[in-house]
């Protein structure tokens, strides 16, 4: 048969049902402050990262927080671990803790270890 | 005999409570720290939001004092404050004794000190100023820079000194997101050629037409607005600031050079109003603001029975807010009063 190159998209929804959260819950037993995060974006405003590469670690929360985890898993090793984000952030979030927890939630599955 | 009921602070609160006290046949004396009343009223331009002067609101205020037999003690502080057994002895810093069967404290709020964000550079940078210099400029009816030049570019700062629990304030002001939209328009107004961007969190148009003085701001205005926490400021060799933000519904970082940065400097507990509850034992909550005994039903009730609330010094209000609140205060002192006397 003749092949077009017509393919199916994959679609843009978040599908939240589908999704596995496990990455956030990981994250809100070890780091409760994780929870009180407004996405108000002064993390990403201050980081080094964030201003010379694609990364924002307020984008990264939302994402962990929705279970798009290969997105987050594509970016996290970008962040450098400097904790500046953790010095600006309203709401006493412990940013950087909370990247150091990421990758540790990654490594402890083989699929996705980083 | 005249009951008599000793005011405390001379602002919004405590004047309109002196007038409805007054008009309800008790004797009222006020205790204001500065040398005249109307406490923050009288640095303030126009109000939010039908933008009327804030003389006028004043005026009305001062005619309270001027048409009722009401003592007013300006300059004066208070070094005591006793409950007897069935009176209040109130004992000031120049020495005078006032007995009152009844206290209501109107300490206010203060501002907060913008310095303590270091990272906007308010006293570090020329053009940083707060909310309550530019109220000054518009008075002046002239706004400029340090070096005399008018600023093209303006940014306003949301939440300095609230929802910030780096200061120590987890709690939300909820009015400098409507000073900062009716600043915008009034920026615009007197400069027309200028460019104001507004960087906030949340915008919290949370009370009568503050929700349509912001549309008036983008519609008929002009104003921008960017969904972003400032986390720095700076200043460029040319004395240009450069801010930092990360622009959130975009997703991506920003940074812009402003002319002038003006901060919307949060409210808290006055420091004359920490005085009081550290010589009274009166209660103050987890936001240091005076604590009421009942959030829903008792709002101007403090721990001590016989002195009562009115105002910003349990909460962030706006002056609708207060003058409400300062008059269900003296309900309160006049079913006390009544009680007592059986």
């Amino acid at each position: 048969m003749e092949k077009f190159g017509f393919t199916i998209s994959k679609g843009r929804q978040i599908d939240y049902e589908s999704n596995n959260r496990w990455i956030a819950e990981y994250i809100y037993e070890r780091e409760p402050s994780f929870r009180l995060c407004i996405e108000c974006g002064g993390c990403a405003a201050t980081c080094t990262t964030g201003n010379l590469t694609k990364f924002s670690l307020r984008e990264l929360h939302i994402l962990i927080k929705r279970g798009e985890n290969d997105q987050v898993r594509q970016n996290i090793r970008k962040c450098m671990l400097c904790g500046k984000c953790t010095l600006v952030c309203p709401r006493g979030v412990n940013t950087r803790n909370i990247v150091v927890l990421v990758k540790q939630a990654f490594n402890k599955s083989d699929d996705y270890a980083i | 005999m005249r009951k008599h009921v000793v005011v405390i602070g001379g602002g919004v609160a405590g004047l309109e409570s002196a007038g409805c006290l007054s008009k309800a046949g008790f004797d009222v004396s006020i205790l204001e720290k500065e040398d005249q009343t109307g406490g923050h009223l009288n640095d303030w331009y126009k109000l939010f939001p039908d933008r009327r002067n804030s003389s006028e609101v004043k005026e009305y205020l001062n005619g309270i004092t001027l048409n009722n037999r009401i003592e007013l003690l300006t300059n004066t502080t208070i070094k005591k404050l006793n409950r007897n057994k069935t009176h209040f002895s109130i004992i000031t810093d120049k020495g005078k004794e006032l007995i009152a069967d009844a206290v209501i404290v109107a300490t206010g709020f203060d501002l907060f000190k913008s310095a303590r964000k270091e990272e906007y550079g308010y006293g570090i940078y020329d053009n940083v100023i707060t909310s309550a210099d530019l109220e000054k400029m518009f008075r002046k009816g002239e706004i400029s820079l340090k070096s005399g030049n008018t600023p093209k570019t303006i940014g306003i700062v949301h939440c300095v000194g609230s929802r910030d629990e780096k200061v120590g304030n987890f709690y939300c002001s909820k009015l400098c997101c409507v000073t900062a939209v009716k600043q915008a328009i009034e920026i615009r107004e007197h400069l027309p050629e200028s460019k104001v961007f507004c960087f906030y969190m949340d915008m919290r148009m949370g009370g009568a037409y503050y929700e349509e003085l912001y549309r008036e701001a983008q519609e008929k205005w002009g104003v921008n607005f960017i969904r972003g926490k400032v986390s720095e400021a700076g200043e460029a060799i040319d004395h240009k600031l450069v801010i930092k933000v990360e622009d959130t519904l975009a997703g991506r970082p920003l940074k812009m050079e402003l002319d002038m940065l003006v901060l919307m400097a949060g409210m808290e507990m006055s420091e004359g109003g920490k005085k009081i509850a550290g010589l009274s034992g009166l209660n103050t909550g987890e936001n240091r603001f005076f604590a009421a005994t009942d959030h829903h039903y008792g709002s101007n009730r403090s721990n001590i029975n016989g002195v009562f609330y009115a105002g910003t010094c349990t909460a962030p209000m706006n002056i609708t807010e207060t003058i409400s609140h300062a008059r269900a205060a003296v309900s309160e002192v006049t079913d006390y009063l009544r009680e007592g006397s059986k």
